[in-house]
């Protein structure tokens, strides 16, 4: 799958993601991308490396006197804590860490329509930003709209495309507030996305713009 | 055992990781929480977290350094590299209130022993990766720092600063081409 992901994620993005300051719907785009890229995996590792660097190379400050003994104490106490599960590929349109919010693969998916065959489900997270998986039929539009912040558009199934360009599985559009879109579907199979953004998207036509709180998006 | 911690390289908490694990050898642990543990604390306390909070989560990273030890891959992630990544999970954790998405592992093949001529190769790319950061020019190393370690966006750097948006990006930009040049 790797060879044919064409759009990637950006720097900025995989080192906030590393350092640990995206919002939580931010970083569910992040983890599903690196799942599906093997390229970002490697860039990802690259920038836990400088944060390796940076606090190895770092100040220090003085832990307290029976720091260590309290440490061992509670090593001690805990030494039965259940090993973490390991994060295996799971099969299916969905990543891992999209399934993990789901509560499984495609069919757990609570699909709330949005109009003209579009379909959306609002994924739990924090309120810093929001995320969703979109569900557009073959060779449907999604409204003509605008940003105030940042979007991210992870393909999960299927294609679309805008004005920009064309976006398959696990391509990743990022989109700022310049940019205004008609993101079309490609004809040929239903296309399935995880799109998060940390601001309301805003909608040119005066139909949609009465919608949005109904729909929050 | 070496008690001052100047001297050590990656390669020798890679041992100490390594006879925590076959052997919960205190005594190595006590190596690696006199060299770890007062970084991570200080990392934990520039992200915003008083020193008493800070104290515990420190502890706690060194606790699950030593719980998680048997998972640790030196042909895949430096020491430190390894105990960055607990210490900021442990951060969003404690001071965000967030879950943290992880990407899927990478399937793994038979070998069940880490590959030597991997986790050497990493050795040496660490050293050159901490001796390019040294090397930046201070204004672009101050704000890669800022970012990893004042739990800071960009847009709060400017504000922070006072520093335009663009200086910001193009400054980070211009550290990150240095290091992948010195990588090379």
């Amino acid at each position: 799958m790797t060879d044919t992901i064409h759009h990637h994620l950006t720097d900025p993005l995989l080192m906030a993601y590393s350092a640990g300051t995206l919002p939580e719907a931010f970083s569910m785009v992040v983890a599903a991308h690196v799942s599906m890229c093997d390229e970002c995996r490697a860039r990802l590792g690259s920038f836990d490396a400088i944060g390796g660097s940076l606090i190895d190379g770092a100040e220090t400050v003085a832990m307290a006197d029976d720091s260590l003994g309290a440490t061992l104490a509670r090593i001690e106490a805990g030494a039965t804590a259940e090993p973490p599960a390991p994060r295996k590929r799971r099969r299916g349109v969905l990543p891992g860490p999209v399934q993990d919010y789901v509560g499984g693969n495609l069919d757990a998916v609570k699909w709330r329509p949005v109009g003209m065959g579009v379909k959306q489900a609002i994924l739990p997270t924090s309120r810093d930003a929001s995320a969703r998986l979109l569900y557009i039929p073959a060779g449907a539009a999604v409204p003509d709209h605008g940003h105030n912040g940042t979007e991210l558009t992870l393909v999960l199934q299927g294609a679309f495309e805008d004005e920009s360009d064309r976006f398959g599985v696990g391509d990743v559009e990022v989109a700022d507030d310049s940019m205004e879109h008609t993101p079309v579907a490609d004809i040929g199979q239903d296309c399935i996305c995880l799109a998060a953004t940390d601001a309301p998207l805003r909608f040119r036509g005066l139909l949609p713009r009465l919608a949005q709180p109904f729909l929050r998006i | 055992m070496k008690t001052e911690d100047k001297d050590e390289t990656n390669e020798d908490w890679v041992a100490c990781i390594a006879r925590i694990r076959d052997h919960q050898d205190r005594a190595a642990f006590a190596v690696l929480f006199q060299h770890f543990a007062p970084r991570v604390k200080a990392f934990l306390m520039r992200s915003g977290t008083d020193a008493a909070l800070a104290e515990e989560c420190a502890q706690d990273v060194m606790a699950t350094l030593w719980q998680k030890a048997h998972l640790f891959d030196p042909a895949r992630a430096s020491a430190a590299t390894w105990i960055f990544t607990i210490a900021r999970n442990r951060k969003i954790d404690a001071l965000r209130k967030q879950q943290r998405p992880e990407p899927e592992d990478l399937p793994w093949g038979p070998e069940a022993e880490p590959d030597q001529a991997d986790a050497l190769a990493l050795q040496q790319e660490t050293a050159q990766l901490g001796a390019a950061i040294a090397a930046l020019p201070d204004k672009q190393r101050v704000l890669i720092e800022k970012a990893y370690f004042g739990d800071l966006s960009h847009s709060e750097i400017a504000d922070e600063t006072g520093l335009p948006l663009g200086t910001i990006k193009s400054r980070i930009r211009l550290a990150l081409d240095r290091l992948r040049h010195a990588m090379k």
